[in-house]
This record gives structure tokens, sequence and C-alpha cells, in this order.
């Protein structure tokens, strides 16, 4: 390198790349400058003047996190003019608050104490600042300490710059300086939504974690990373354990996908590990009482009783449900578990519930039916398209990722969502379509775009086939056709579809609200269609991203926890397969036909379903007509639940077997961007409980077929040996470095994009759709629409999320999301309980009057088994996939009492 | 507390309108918003957020830097009393002490019935007329208790 484009710190000599800070070339090099306030990822602010260096020739010292180096530039990190300039600096913080380390929970993880130390400030020459703010203990979640703050920034930086939730700025002027909420309100009242990031970023003890406090210094803990249990963006967060206790989570530094971010969920949202309403037992239930016996009991009981069932009524006569929330080999051993030694393909797991027609669709269009690209390319897309997710809630350090795109890049956001949901304020364009009218809108896009002349000529010609019969469908499809079916102006659905195809790349994500429908597979089936007609499949920064919901319901998926393939989406119905896993697997024969769907086999329950093995799900809240399947439930031979609670599912079972947490075990999960990631034991189970994987085993020898693993690592090598697209996958690799299947060997270095040159099934194939109505629209009877989604603080069924009471103070109880319009009409204040009815069921639950909702729609949150809105939709299927109309249906509201009113 | 008029809020909406596209708005909006309603309640910032989608911490953090800002509404005068060293030493404390009593009202503050305002300023260069205070354009020499209300009763 020539030696001018170098700069020299405290003698010595280290190059530089263009824009980079004194810092930056220093951190670099091992050369450790002080920060405070300096926050990676976001502007320096040069607000602490900690970093403080002597420069050759300047004549002030100069901050080096913000200063950019240039050649030949001479520095001192620590001369005695630098040394000088600190300490008077320490001393003045420390001044300008109330500095007791004795209590103070950032003890030992203080930078002001680090830094007192470091450079020995002893005494203090300034006076103490009286506290002006009492500190703010109103929410459950985070204490406020203003004595302790340093005005550093990073909080704000953190909330605004990196979660981008806008809820916190610097507020008041001179010494009255204070970190404000809008309105100088407590957080609990203010924009906040607790993702604890300001926590993590705060340097000293003003920000902690209130439900951490006094539980444990920071020294006498065991940090163990781990994979987040909740949502399928898969965060990387270390689990703080003292005494066999998680006592904090933090998001771990520099790892992917989050970089320290988590959501509410992920930091807070572990009260449920070491909840004492844990399963410590197995209990079979005798007299409809249950009673605790030892594991060997209930092993053989359930053993006996499934072998009895299968010599009656066939194997077929029995099914298994595995779990999105367990591990990758748990999965693989459950399906291994139902196909040999049960002997039926009658296995599959929640998915059919949210993504079976992403898969279904994408595999048609693609031949793969997964996230085309990582989440990383968020920041390589010019626009992104979100439909169908309010990721800010359901995904929300995704959500950050395009937030962070549309505010600090160039990326325009165009949102396509029936609410006004908290992303549409970063959209150039958000476009309200009517529930199930998603066919329509994207036809009539990509109607524009053919008849503009706007879609890539060249890639539809070499990538694809089927695009002359898109061409003829889609050409019925005009704005002012599609602004009928969807309620979406014209003009806007044409400013949509030119900004889509001229801007490139452009990629689609979407979740729930295009998939529960009976329309599931159509709907991907058109994302994947408008994709494909702008070129954008197979690019960084393009492609069609679905959102997985569960951690691991792409691992479950992966490992064959379907009716109709083996591990890696290998067909059963394909001989030459059955017999390479019959030989893995050491049996003569396995089944040959698919196997029934979970929907299906809770319609055939107590028909010819005799009896399910349910693994950590709750069917009991997350089914769609939850009438009928409790029920069906009832009218089975034999229920076997394995959870980490009393489910309301486990309740009504014969048998309840307890497992492992998350932070009980070893293995990995998959998320949403097909990344294998480790899970790590940090803790004992509770009581008798073990996990998953030697529950299964346990079972299976029992059973006739023995299994015997040492641990979940030898688990993962036999599915290496069986899977193609996870071959390569080792614990060793991804101790070192991220894998994204396919990755089919040990060299491999993993696809975090797929079909990069050609489609996994060759060429992309269009698929024409017409729009076909939901099963059940608005009439006289039943006049409003009713969607059902997720809340940012609860998870699923609740299982977990709602054993968190940190998480039950923000939202308590199930409500009703209701427009102003619709609330004047009906006469409904803020609070009010309603009756909401379909043609199904009916719940009550509280008005809440919001701007996210939109006149004759109403939206209701599915967590809550006390107003299950389960009750109330739909099972309407799609024909492919199999998935209920979760997303639709007709309902009517009745005002029951008045809020503040005795009942 | 001043109610905001519905002419009021059709000239904020006006003015928000004219901005709405613009960047480096947030400043001028609030300017012409104060000279519209007199001041900037919460109620008036949270439209302003909505309108301009900018965040209401941001706002209100903005609102509270500027001294300009002010979240409580001006009375009908304004009342000035000078706290600089030499009015200090003869008395400028217990003269502003006299009309917090009578009025209950806080420095930097406005009476219930919008009629003052009431503030302290650093010496306003009166240093000869110690103890000074300053009535809307009005300045007043040698003010003491005696004679301090009986100007103010002059202020209707
Ligand atoms: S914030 Fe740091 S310096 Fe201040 S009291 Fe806590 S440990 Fe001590
Ligand atoms: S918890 Fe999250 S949203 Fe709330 S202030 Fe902190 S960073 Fe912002
Ligand atoms: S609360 Fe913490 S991070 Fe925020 S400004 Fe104060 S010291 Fe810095
Ligand atoms: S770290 Fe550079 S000024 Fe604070
Ligand atoms: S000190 Fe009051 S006018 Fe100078």
């Amino acid at each position: 390198m020539d030696s001018k484009d170098n700069i020299i710190i405290n003698g010595s000599e280290f190059s530089f790349r263009p824009g980079e800070t004194i810092l930056q070339v220093a951190e670099r090099n091992g050369i450790d400058i002080p920060t405070l306030c300096y926050l990676k990822g976001s502007m320096p602010t040069g607000a602490c003047r900690i970093c403080m260096v002597e420069v050759k020739g300047a004549r002030n010292l100069l901050p080096s996190c913000a200063t950019p180096v240039v050649r030949n530039m001479v520095v001192e990190t620590e001369s005695e003019r630098v040394i000088k300039s600190r300490r008077i600096n320490i001393e003045l913080l420390i001044a300008s608050g109330h500095h007791n380390c004795l209590t103070c929970e950032a003890n030992g993880d203080c930078r002001l104490q680090e830094l007192a130390y470091r450079y020995q400030v002893e005494t203090i020459r300034f006076p103490e600042s009286p506290a002006i703010y009492p500190t703010e203990t109103s929410n459950a979640l985070i204490i406020r300490d203003f004595s302790r703050c340093i005005l550093c920034g990073r909080c704000v930086q953190a909330c605004n710059e990196v979660q981008v939730n806008n809820a916190i700025s610097y507020g008041y002027r001179g010494s009255a300086s204070k970190i404000v909420a809008v309105g100088d309100l407590p957080l609990d009242e203010s924009d906040c939504v607790f993702c604890g990031e300001c926590v993590q970023a705060c340097p000293v003890g003003a920000l902690i974690e209130r439900p951490s406090r006094y539980k444990g210094r920071p020294w006498e803990v065991k940090k163990v990373q781990t994979t987040c249990p909740y949502c399928g963006v898969g965060c990387q967060i270390d689990l703080h354990v003292k005494d066999n206790e998680v006592i904090r989570v933090t998001g771990t530094e520099d790892a992917t996908p989050n970089l320290a971010s988590t959501c509410i969920k992920g930091r807070f949202g572990y009260d449920f590990i070491n909840h004492s309403e844990r399963l410590t037992s197995p209990l079979i239930k005798k007299n409809g009482k249950f009673k605790e016996v030892p594991w060997d009991e209930a092993l053989s009981f359930v053993a006996d009783r499934l072998g009895d069932i299968k010599s009656k009524h066939g194997p077929d006569s029995i099914g298994v449900f595995c779990s999105a929330k367990i591990t990758n080999e748990e999965n693989y051993l459950a399906q291994k578990f139902a196909r040999a030694a049960i002997g039926t393909n009658n296995v599959d797991h929640c998915a059919r519930l949210c993504h079976a027609s992403t898969v279904a669709g994408l595999a048609a269009a693609f031949g793969s039916g997964a996230m085309t690209n990582p989440i990383g390319d968020i920041e390589k897309s010019e626009l992104i398209l979100v439909t169908g997710s309010n990721m800010t809630e359901a995904h929300p350090v995704i959500s950050s990722y395009i937030k962070r795109a549309v505010e600090f890049g160039n990326a325009k956001l165009i949102v396509i969502d029936p609410r006004r949901i908290p992303l549409t304020k970063f959209a150039i364009l958000w476009l309200r379509q009517n529930l199930g009218t998603d066919v329509a809108w994207a036809n009539g896009m990509m109607h524009v775009i053919i008849k503009e002349d706007l879609y890539d000529k060249g890639y539809v010609e070499d990538r694809t086939e089927g695009f002359e019969e898109l061409k003829k469908t889609v050409a019925k499809y005009s704005p002012e056709y599609v602004s009928k079916i969807t309620g979406i102006p014209a003009d806007d659905l044409i400013k949509a579809a030119r900004m889509y195809a001229n801007v490139h790349p452009a990629s689609i994500f979407f979740a729930m609200g295009i998939t529960q429908h009976r329309t599931g597979t159509d709907n991907v089936k058109s994302m994947a269609n408008l994709s494909m007609l702008c070129g954008n499949v197979g690019i960084p920064g393009g492609g069609v991203n679905p959102l997985r919901g569960q951690n691991n319901v792409q691992g479950a998926c992966d490992l064959g926890a379907l009716p109709n393939v083996f591990t890696g989406y290998q067909p059963v119905n394909d001989p030459v397969l059955r017999e390479k896993m019959a030989t893995a697997w050491n049996v003569e024969s396995l089944p040959e036909s698919p196997g029934l769907t979970l929907t299906e086999m809770v319609n055939k329950a107590g028909s010819s379903i005799k009896a399910l093995y349910i693994i950590g799900e709750n069917p009991l809240v997350s089914d769609p007509d939850l009438n009928h399947a409790e029920k069906a439930f009832a009218s089975l031979d034999f229920l076997v639940v394995q959870d980490i609670f009393l489910t309301d599912t486990a309740k009504i079972a014969d048998v309840v077997l307890p497992s492992s947490s998350f932070a009980e075990k070893d293995g990995t999960f998959t998320n949403t961007e097909r990344k294998v990631q480790r899970v790590r034991k940090a803790i004992n189970s509770p009581g008798l409980a073990i996990g998953d994987w030697e529950i299964i085993c346990g079972l299976s020898a029992r059973m006739g077929y023995p299994m015997t693993y040492r641990n979940s690592k030898a688990i993962m090598e036999e599915i290496t040996r069986v899977t193609p697209s996870y071959g390569g996958i080792s614990y060793s690799r991804l101790e070192k470095k991220d894998i994204h299947w396919p990755c089919p060997t040990a060299k491999h270095p993993g696809t975090p994009r797929l079909h990069i040159d050609k489609f996994t099934r060759g060429m992309g194939l269009f698929h024409p759709i017409d729009y076909i109505a939901p099963a059940e629209l608005p009439d006289k009877e039943y006049p409003l629409y009713l969607t059902t989604g997720r809340v940012l603080y609860h998870f699923h069924t609740g299982t977990m999320s709602m054993r968190s009471d940190g998480l039950n103070d923000i939202v308590p109880e199930c409500f009703v999301e209701i427009s102003s319009e619709d609330a004047q009409d009906y006469n409904v204040d803020d609070g009010d309980l309603l009756r909401v009815s379909s043609r199904r069921g009916e719940i009550t639950a509280k008005a809440k009057i919001s701007d996210q909702a939109i006149k004759g729609t109403i939206f209701i949150p599915f967590h809550f088994a006390k107003a299950a809105a389960n009750k109330l939709t739909n099972a309407a299927l799609d024909p492919i996939a199999k998935i209920p109309e979760y997303k639709v249906c007709a309902v009517r509201i009745e005002k029951l009492w008045v809020h503040g009113e005795d009942r | 507390m001043k109610k905001i008029t519905l002419k009021m809020w059709k000239k904020i909406d006006g003015i928000i309108q004219r901005y709405k596209e613009k960047s480096g708005a947030l400043i001028p909006v609030l300017e012409e918003c104060q000279d519209v309603c007199g001041y900037l309640p919460m109620e008036v910032q949270e439209r302003i957020s909505r309108g301009l989608n900018i965040p209401g911490s941001t706002i209100y953090g903005v609102v509270t830097f500027y001294s300009f800002f002010t979240m409580v509404p001006k009375g009908r005068h304004t009342i000035k009393v000078c706290l600089g060293t030499a009015c200090y030493v003869r008395g400028g404390k217990a003269n502003l002490e006299s009309i917090q009593d009578e009025f209950g009202v806080e420095t930097g503050g406005t009476t219930g019935d919008l009629r003052f305002s009431l503030d302290s300023v650093r010496c306003i260069g009166a240093c000869g007329m110690a103890p000074a205070m300053v009535v809307d354009d009005d300045t007043y020499a040698q003010v003491s208790k005696q004679n301090i209300m009986k100007t103010l009763n002059g202020y209707k």
C-alpha cells in the first residue's frame, strides 16, 4: 500500500479506507479509545467528548468517533493532554448526577464506572447537582433513573435510528435537559413499545430492566447465547443465568440477524421459563383427574394405548402433531416416530394454519417454498412492498430493517393492507384493499405493468414460462375493474404498479394476511407472478419473502413435519426416496400415500382418527371454528399432549408429558430466512421434565422401535445424512458461520439467496389466476368484516407470553379494534363491552377505538383463550394447502355494557 | 385554560397543509401555530405530529428546547421582574414572591383568568432604577411591595 494513504496512531502506521473515522481505524487495529455516546450503526453525535484524541497540527482535541481520517494524520490517543481532558470530563459526568454505585444495577457493567477506574478519578472537584426529575417506575419493564443519566443520547439513537420507534428525544435545555417521550409522559403512556433497545444501549445505570432488578450482579451470571423462542426472525439472545434461573435477556452483540436488537417478547418475555406453573411430572388422567406418575408408567401406558389402537384400527388411525416451537432435531424424531414406529404419514404441525399456502404456492412457482432472500438484503432493496404483514407487531426486528432503509437509506415503501398499520407512516403509498381481494390487486398491477410495457422482457423470456397465459388472464383486470373489487382507487393502483416496475431491485414481503385465505395459495402465486414479471427473483435486494410466524416453523417444515414429505421436502410418494429413508431408518417399508393434514385430522377426530399425539401445540386456541374443534377432540379415543404447561388442549388429554423449554436444551431452529441457528442449554428443566427428543425416544423404544442418540448433535448428524438441503450443516460449522440452506456439503457455504441463475424447478412458472371472493362476505345479518391477527405483546396462544407479568401489564386482555366511524354508528365508546358474533359462535371483549381500523372492518387478536377469536373465524379451506380462512369472515356486534358501569 | 377554537384548528390544518411536503418544516409550523393559538398545548402538538408525520417526542423536544415556544398560554399582560444582581439585592426577589402570592401564579406561568403571565429576567440594563419591573412595554422603577399592586391594578 502507498504509504501516504496511511495514518499514524500512537507511533504505529495503519492503513485506512476512505470515510473511516479515527475511532474505526483504531478499533480495527486493537487500539482502545474509550467512548460513551458512540453507538455503532448510528450517526456519531460527538456528545460526550470522552473519545477526544490529540491530532498533530490541530489546535483542539478532536472527537475520534466523529472525525474522519485523512492522509498522514498523526494521532495520540493517550497523551497527557488527552488524559487530563478525559479526567475532567469524567468528573463532570459523575458530578452531573447521583452516582451511588452500591445498589446500582449497572455496577460492574457501567462505562462510567469503568472510565473512572481506568483514569483513576478519585475525587470529584465539582459539587453534585441535585436530582431534578424523580425516577420513573410507572411501568413493569423499564425503570428510568434520571439522576444517573449522563445525557449521552445513546438511548435516543437506539430508539430512533436503530429500532426507529421514535418514542424518545432530547427535551428542555441546559441543566434541565432530559430524555423525554411525547409530552414528557411516562413511557407506558407514550409511543414506546418496550423493545428495550434503549436499555441495552445505556452505558450507565439510568435505564434498567425492572424485572431483573436485584436479581444478580453482572459477574455472578453466566451468559448463554441462544435463539429467541418467539417469532421466526430468530434473534440471537443472551440468557443471563444465576442459580438455574434466567434473570435477564439481552440481544447478542454483533450477531445476525438482529445485531443486538430484540422486541419486547424476546427481551422481557422469559418469565415462562422459570414459571411455577411449569409441568414437572407426567400426568395420567384417572377418573377425570390428573395423577402424577413416574416416566416409565406414563410412557408404557401411552405405548400400550397407541399399540392397541394401531392394531385395532391400523396405523392411519393415529396422528402426530409436531411443533413449530421445538427444535429441528426433535421435529425430525417426531416425524420419524410417526412414519417408522407407528407407520403413518399423518404428521403435520401448525404451519398448516399459517404458511401451508406459501409452501404450496412458491413451490409451484419457483420449486422451493421459502423466503428467497436473506433479511439483510433489505438494505439492498430500492423498493419494498409489504402486504398482509403487520410487521411492527409480528416481526418487529425485520420491520426495523425496513424502517431504517426508508428513513436513512433510499428505499421506498409501498404498504397494501386493510388496516392502517404502523408501517403506513413510513410508506410513500398505502393501498387499502377490501379483505380477501389480493389476487385482484396483484392482477391489476400486472395488468398495468404489461399494458405499459414496463415488465422485464429479457427475464420473462429467459427464465420463466407461462407468460402468455398470465397475460391473457390479467387482461380483464383494468384498474377500474380492480377498483370495484378491492376499493383501491385506480390512480393509486397505477402509481403502485409503475413504481414497482420501475424501481429495481424490489422485494415483496408478506405474511398471514396473504396466506390465511381460502385463496391463500392463489394469493402467494400472485406475489410470485408479480415479482417474476419485473425480474425480481434471484437478485440481491429482490425476491418474494414470506415471514414465518413461529421460531421454528421453517425448521419443522424442513424436517418433514408435513404429511406429504420427508425431510428437505422429499416426497413420500417417491418410491426411490421411500426406499432410501427405509434403509436409513432400518425398517422394512414406509407408508406410501401422503397422510392427513392437521385440519383434516381435526375434522376426522373421533371418526377415522382415534388417537392424537400432540407435541408443543395448543390447537384449542389456534384452530379455526373452535367450537367444532373442541367437540372433535373430546370424541377421540386417546389424546396425548406433550408441553411445558397445562394448556387448554392438555387439560382435555388422557396423558400429559412434561417437556423442556428452549432454555433447557441443545439443538437448532431454522429462522424465516432459512438460517440454521443454535439453541443452547442454559439451565436444567424443572422437576421430571425432559427434552422432547428424549420423550419421543422413550416412547418409540416402548413401541418396539428403539431410537438411541447420545445428544442432539448426534440427531443432527443423522439428519444431514438423509437430507440433501441440510447435508453440510454441523454444530461445529454453525459456531463459526451463518449457514442458510440449501447447504448440501461440508464445503458448501450455504445459500442466502435462492434462484440466482436458475429456479429450483428450472424455469419460473407464471400461474394465471382469477379472483375468487372470500367464502363469507358481510350481509344484512352479519354486516361487518372481521379480520384476526397478532399484537406485539403476545405470541400465538399465549402459552409463553401470558406468563410474563410485564407483557400482561401492557395488553392484559382481548380487545375489538374498531374505527371511529363504526364506533359512532354503533354508539360505542372505548372500553365498552361488545358481543361479537358470527355464524359459528360469539365472544365478548372490550372495544378499542383506533385509527388503525377502517370503517366496516373490525380486528381481534387471536391470542386469548378467554375470548378466542377463533370461535368466530371460518374454517373454509384453501383447496390446495388446506389452510383456513382466518383473515375474513362476517360478524355483527352488540354493546353489552358501558365502560365504567357495573354489570 | 385557553381553548383552541374551531377557527384555530382550521388555521392549524391550513398551516400543516402548506408545509406538508417540505423538509425542515417543523420549526416554522410550530411558530405559525403558536401565533394562531398563543401557545402550543399537547393537543396542538399531536395534530402537528400526525399531520407532518413527525414523532411526538421530537416535537416535544423542540418545543421545550427553544424558549421562544411555550406550552402555557400567554396572559393579556406580561410581567417581567428583574432578578439581575442590582435588582436582586434591592428586593427583586421579594417583589416577585409577592406577585406570585397575590395572583397564585408561578414564574413562567399564567394566571387562571389569563390576565397576567409572569417571568423573571436577568439585568434589563436599568440598574439605576433597581429594583425594576416591566409590564408589557412599560418599565417601572423602584418597585416595592407598597406600590406594586397599585401598578398592576392598572392592567385589566
Ligand atoms: S450508573 Fe455507573 S457510575 Fe453511576 S451509580 Fe451506576 S454503576 Fe455507578
Ligand atoms: S423501549 Fe424501545 S421504543 Fe421504548 S424508548 Fe426504549 S428504544 Fe424506544
Ligand atoms: S438514559 Fe442512558 S443512554 Fe439515555 S442519555 Fe441517559 S445515560 Fe445515555
Ligand atoms: S464517543 Fe465520541 S464524543 Fe462521545
Ligand atoms: S439588575 Fe435589574 S436592571 Fe440590572
